[in-house]
């Protein structure tokens, strides 16, 4: 029977030779991963009564979302976490000093073809990019993969999205995933695996196919998988010695909506508030003032990202009322971005480099907005009150839109800059 | 768990998300009490003043998209909400829900059959919804049998250790 990739990764994870979608399989952990909210998790563990693990070398902890700690209790949340991964033997742990988990985790060769990662943290889709079946899911439950190892899926239908055409100049990935998700909405794709191919993902950086996958969940994808090609499996194999066997999708498999996308006509796309489908564009958003420009986070904070604001920033300046902050997505691309110099012209235009991580995407620290304040963010959510005040704006674009309208001080198209 | 459930409605829009259920800035907090003091605190503060336990939540498609933080069903679960219905869900807010034994029910119809402060009542054997107060009756989809069992065990932690006792 021909099956998906969601489909016969579920199945592998199964022990099972097929699955179908809508059933509810059994699954093998192969990565499960947390960052801060490890300390919710290790809370749930200790009420199952296990003492030990089920596999300390399948946990991945990262600290991410408030780092270094903002507050007495992520302190103390922090340090409880650090105890528990030293007496469990965890050493896949990341500390303050490493980045976004969605970043670190490839990086660090925990996100491989063919497998099932497991995150606390709805961008798990990420891992996706790596043609691994990386789902988001709640903390109790992590617990009891901690517990066993093991967790219910159901298996989601597919959807396939072919890409085709060469993006225009200062048009990317992230312009193809927010018409795509303006197109299919905010839940399209919930309960449902995505398949990116064509030409146009071939041809794509693994930086440009992480931010698909990435921001796949903003349309509810449970899964956003690029096929793994050459480019994935150098990518890994330079990272990691565990071995693994890449899955891909039979050719007559099932999907349940097929979209077919050609981006050599496609515009800078934003999201507007307060809804990540809110999606125009950009010649059609109008006059809009920015107090903010935010360059970063697990969607788009990796190099080429600080590459092209870089370009844009270079000789010129950030409007004097606009705040403009770059966060790298880890440090390896921070310390990547300083040999070649990026760093030199962000600061050089008046931008503020923060430490990788989160930053104020989720709303706590280092760079909250105030009331009736807006900001131009190449993140992946403009809810109501996500980012401070529910009475400031955000709106989601591309790094080059970010760039571009932090030195025009409203939002831009960087080819009219 | 009560089988039947009746209560005091309050009406959520489509694709509420988690961080207007939870504010990212309490992710930290773990006590679960004190995660129910900060439910819909920013968006719509009058369910903090005017909610009591055993009130019912109906909400259009899509509730609890976004985030995967489990203190958005968390907060409402020890607020004393005893079942949320609603169009449809989002697949970690479901997952969370169900985990931590708060019914859920995907019931085609329900945001255009209730208002705030209707009375509804909902039959978990049954899945069927009332409108107690215009007299209207709907039919939530049916939950697979393993989320029954999660939801009659209390939960995923106590489903896991009745399932680790047997084993044993």
């Amino acid at each position: 029977m021909p099956m998906t990739m969601a489909e016969k990764i579920l199945a592998r994870s199964a022990g099972r030779s097929t699955t179908i979608a809508g059933e509810i399989v059994e699954a093998a952990v192969n990565v499960a991963m947390s960052h801060e909210n490890a300390g919710m998790v290790l809370h749930h563990f200790k009420t199952i009564g296990a003492s030990r693990v089920w596999d300390p070398e399948r946990i991945v902890i990262v600290f991410d979302h408030r780092i270094p700690a903002e507050s007495e209790r992520t302190a103390t949340t922090h340090k409880t976490i650090r105890e528990f991964v030293r007496a469990q033997g965890i050493r896949n742990f990341y500390d303050i000093n490493v980045g976004i988990c969605h970043q670190v985790l490839p990086e660090h060769g925990h996100s491989r073809p063919g497998e099932l990662l497991v995150g606390t943290d709805s961008h798990t889709t990420t891992h996706g990019a790596f043609g691994c079946f990386g789902t988001g899911i709640g903390a109790t439950e992590m617990a009891c993969v901690w517990a066993t190892g093991k967790l219910w899926l159901r298996v989601p239908e597919t959807i396939r999205i072919e890409v085709t055409g060469q993006f225009p100049a200062f048009v990317s990935a992230k312009d193809l995933v927010l018409y795509v998700i303006g197109k299919l909405g905010a839940d399209g794709a919930d309960y449902k695996a995505v398949e990116y191919a064509g030409p146009t993902i071939d041809a794509m950086t693994i930086a440009s196919r992480m931010v698909l996958s990435n921001l796949s969940m903003e349309m509810g994808a449970k899964v956003a998988f690029v096929e793994p090609d050459e480019k994935t499996v150098r990518y890994v194999r330079e990272r990691t010695d565990v071995p693994f066997e890449p899955i891909f999708p039979d050719r007559d498999a099932k999907y349940v909506q097929t979209l077919k996308v050609d981006v050599s006509t496609l515009r800078p796309q934003i999201a507007c508030p307060h809804a990540v489908d809110n999606v125009k564009p950009i010649d059609e958003v109008g006059e809009v003032k920015v107090n903010q420009a935010l360059l970063g986070s697990c969607t788009n904070g990796r190099l080429e990202d600080l590459q092209v604001a870089a370009s844009i920033l270079r000789g010129r300046k950030v409007h004097p009322e606009t705040r403009m902050l770059v966060i790298p997505a880890s440090w390896a691309i921070y310390e990547e971005a300083m040999k070649a110099g990026l760093l030199f012209d962000l600061i050089g235009a008046g931008a503020v480099i923060c430490n990788p991580g989160c930053g104020p995407c989720l709303g706590v620290h280092q760079g909250i907005l105030a009331p009736g304040e807006r900001c131009i963010s190449s993140t992946n959510r403009n809810f109501q009150g996500r980012m401070g005040s529910p009475e400031a704006e955000v709106y989601l674009g591309s790094p080059a839109v970010v760039a571009a309208s932090a030195v025009a001080g409203r939002i831009i198209d960087p080819e009219k800059l | 768990m009560d089988t039947v459930i009746r209560g005091r409605v309050w009406k959520f829009p489509d694709d509420v998300n988690t961080d207007v259920i939870y504010p990212g800035r309490y992710m930290s907090i773990l006590d679960p009490a004190e995660t129910a003091k900060h439910a819909f605190e920013t968006v719509y503060p009058r369910f903090l003043k005017e909610a009591r336990a055993g009130d019912i939540i109906v909400a259009g498609k899509y509730f609890g998209c976004g985030s995967s933080r489990e203190q958005a069903a968390t907060a409402l679960r020890f607020f004393g909400i005893p079942v949320i219905v609603a169009e449809s869900f989002a697949r970690i807010y479901f997952r969370n829900a169900i985990n931590l034994g708060l019914p859920v029910l995907s019931c085609p119809g329900v945001s255009a059959a209730f208002e705030q402060d209707h009375e509804a009542e909902v039959n978990l054997a049954t899945g069927t919804v009332k409108n107690l107060t215009t007299g209207a009756e709907l039919k939530s989809l049916p939950l697979p049998p393993l989320i029954r069992e999660i939801l009659d065990a209390g939960g995923l932690i106590p489903h896991l250790k009745g399932r680790l006792a047997q084993t044993a």
